[in-house]
């Protein structure tokens, strides 16, 4: 019973910014042990979407359900709380401010009276870097400044920074811009061990392959709408490819969709 | 050299001595050992041009008097420039919190309910600043410029342009704890420095200054990772105020009158201490000892002028120099080291 309810569901949602409708009467879901790829052109409402789940942009209308249950007034703070994290697509790093203050942005580790643990930050830090990042080299401290770094490993604290909150829900903004292929290589590794974890993952990527890769369920969104949602499994690459191209010319497909309602949970 | 000796250091077993590592600690201070030496530089300076100023105590004893007045303002700038909003408002707000301070203690003889109403008047300041940068989303430099008109006028409609003898306050308990001495040294001098640990914990220590550096440095990401930005610049604008008006009790009280003109002539030496101190003019850096160090250095550069024998008004022009020339070094430095 408790397992067919979907660890996060929207129901009619829509969401309009001064003259532009970005999202309109959007139903997803995700279920749990689940990754969702969402693709869609640019435009098409993804930001707009994952900035409504992380409590950052308020629907005009719609429910936001979390386990079944709706939750009003989310705010980033809340959406935390629920256990979602997110990797955003414009890294959400402070670049003049050390790796251990940007692995802590938001929630550093403090006393009862707000002031902070530099050492154990510092100490979880290092940690990470060493087991979940990969970083060896004695160049890159905890005391490193972001904008010193590259591209990769920007992605790569923006990505362990997600994962150490012990999310449930991770949501991935085109994770892989900017990485190399072996970067590229230990992101798709990681997006694995989410859901062998049990979690459940959001990605929004440009490149089919990983989508196709990664994805158990793939979600079109174009201008605003669920244009159509896909079991990559019963479908060939080229077949997607064919799909996403239809649907970004005129707007749906002719092969139909392979689930007719969200209804999430498929694992 | 070899791979042999690197790989050790990669799987260090204690990461805290990361921290330890000698080229890191001057990587991470270099900005403020760079203020020291610059510093030490202008004393050396000063001590060879003008050696009867600069080798006799009662020079240090005017600092020590003097440079609080406007270094305990220089102090909260300093976070809220970091956190990339700036407040130039606060010299008339020190004479608006003064007109409280007058009309509370003419009223009820109570100096201490004085002092009480002049915080919480440049608080309520600062709240107004605050409240209509952030909910009405006017940049800070062109409301605060408004407001340093419109708090000014408001004092002299308030007060009707007089001065007041502040000479009753002398035996009063506030009076001595606030501009008295204590083992010969002034405690304006040592409010300075509670203000600059208070500072520096804020600011280095707490959550507080956690979310200062990041809202400076790119407020997106603050809001992206659920920092209540709003709230902490408007309560930046609260404790400029209130700061604000603390300094202004302490001008009106060491000289034991209160000129409607208080707080004006504070405006250069303060941001021109912060800006001195290594504080980013693009926010998200900045350093309280890098401040406190500046403000010595202003007031040094202020004798310094009189001492060489130039005029005062020589004062306003080296001091907005100073700015010009610090915040452009600090601009192209952190251009080329990126």
């Amino acid at each position: 019973m408790q397992a067919t309810v979907p660890r996060l569901e929207l129901r009619a949602v829509s969401k309009r910014f001064a003259d532009i409708q970005a999202l309109t009467k959007i139903d997803f879901s995700l279920g749990r042990n689940e990754i969702v790829g969402l693709i869609g052109d640019n435009g098409a409402g993804k930001s707009t979407l994952i900035k409504l789940i992380t409590g950052y942009h308020t629907p005009d209308e719609g429910e936001i359900l979390f386990n079944g249950t709706p939750v009003t007034h989310l705010t980033v703070d809340a959406a935390r709380a629920l256990g979602v994290e997110t990797v955003y697509q414009e890294r959400a790093l402070a670049d003049q401010q050390t790796l251990w203050r940007n692995i802590f942005i938001g929630r550093e580790l403090s006393t009862s009276l707000g002031f902070l643990r530099v050492r154990e930050m510092r100490r979880e830090t290092q940690k990470l870097m060493v087991d979940a990042m990969g970083f060896t080299s004695t160049a890159i401290t905890p005391d490193s400044i972001i904008k010193t770094l590259s591209g990769g490993e920007k992605q790569g604290i923006a990505i362990v920074r997600a994962l150490h909150f012990d999310a449930d829900v991770v949501i991935l903004d085109e994770p892989a811009m900017g990485l190399s292929v072996k970067e590229t290589d230990k992101l798709l590794e990681f997006v694995r061990a989410v859901r062998s974890a049990g979690k459940s993952a959001i990605l929004i990527d440009h490149n089919i392959f990983h989508v196709y890769q990664l994805a158990d369920r793939v979600v079109v969104l174009d201008r605003g709408i669920v244009a159509g949602e896909f079991i990559p499994k019963q479908h060939s690459i080229a077949e997607l490819m064919e799909i996403m191209r239809q649907i970004a010319e005129t707007g749906s497909t002719s092969l139909g969709r392979d689930i007719a309602s969200s209804n999430g949970d498929i694992s | 050299m070899t791979p042999v000796t690197a790989a050790p250091e990669a799987i260090r077993p204690d990461p805290g001595s990361e921290n330890r590592d000698i080229r890191g600690f001057f990587r991470r201070y270099a900005g403020q050992a760079g203020i020291t030496v610059a510093f030490l530089l202008l004393w050396l300076l000063f001590v060879l041009f003008a050696p009867d100023t600069f080798l006799s105590g009662r020079i240090y004893a005017a600092f020590a008097a003097t440079v609080p007045m406007f270094a305990i303002v220089a102090i909260p700038l300093t976070l809220m420039i970091v956190a990339g909003e700036i407040d130039l408002s606060f010299p008339s707000t020190m004479g608006l919190g003064m007109v409280g301070f007058v009309l509370v203690w003419e009223a009820t003889g109570n100096v201490s309910l004085g002092v009480l109403a002049a915080l919480v008047i440049g608080a309520a300041a600062g709240l107004f600043n605050g409240l209509i940068v952030v909910y009405v989303n006017v940049p800070a430099l062109v409301v605060t410029i408004g407001t340093l008109f419109v708090f000014r006028g408001l004092e002299l409609v308030i007060i009707g342009g007089r001065n007041v003898s502040l000479v009753a306050t002398r035996a009063s308990l506030p009076h001595r704890l606030l501009v008295g001495e204590l083992a010969g040294i002034p405690t304006q001098l040592l409010w300075l420095l509670v203000v600059a640990v208070i500072g520096w914990v804020f600011l280095n220590r707490h959550r507080f200054g956690a979310a200062v550096y990041v809202i400076g440095d790119n407020r997106d990401t603050a809001d992206l990772m659920g920092i209540h930005s709003g709230l902490i610049r408007i309560l930046l604008f609260v404790i400029v105020g209130v700061a604000a008006a603390f300094a202004g009790i302490l001008s009106s009280l060491f000289i034991d009158s209160f000129f409607p003109t208080v707080g004006e002539g504070q405006l250069l030496p303060a941001l021109a201490a912060v800006f001195v101190g290594g504080t980013s003019v693009f926010g998200g850096k900045g350093t309280i000892y890098g401040t406190v160090l500046g403000a010595f250095m202003i007031g040094a550069i202020a004798a310094g002028i009189i001492a060489a024998g130039l005029t005062g008004f020589y004062t306003e022009f080296v001091f907005g120099l100073v700015i010009v020339v610090s915040v452009s070094v600090h601009a192209i430095v952190q251009r080329r080291v990126g």
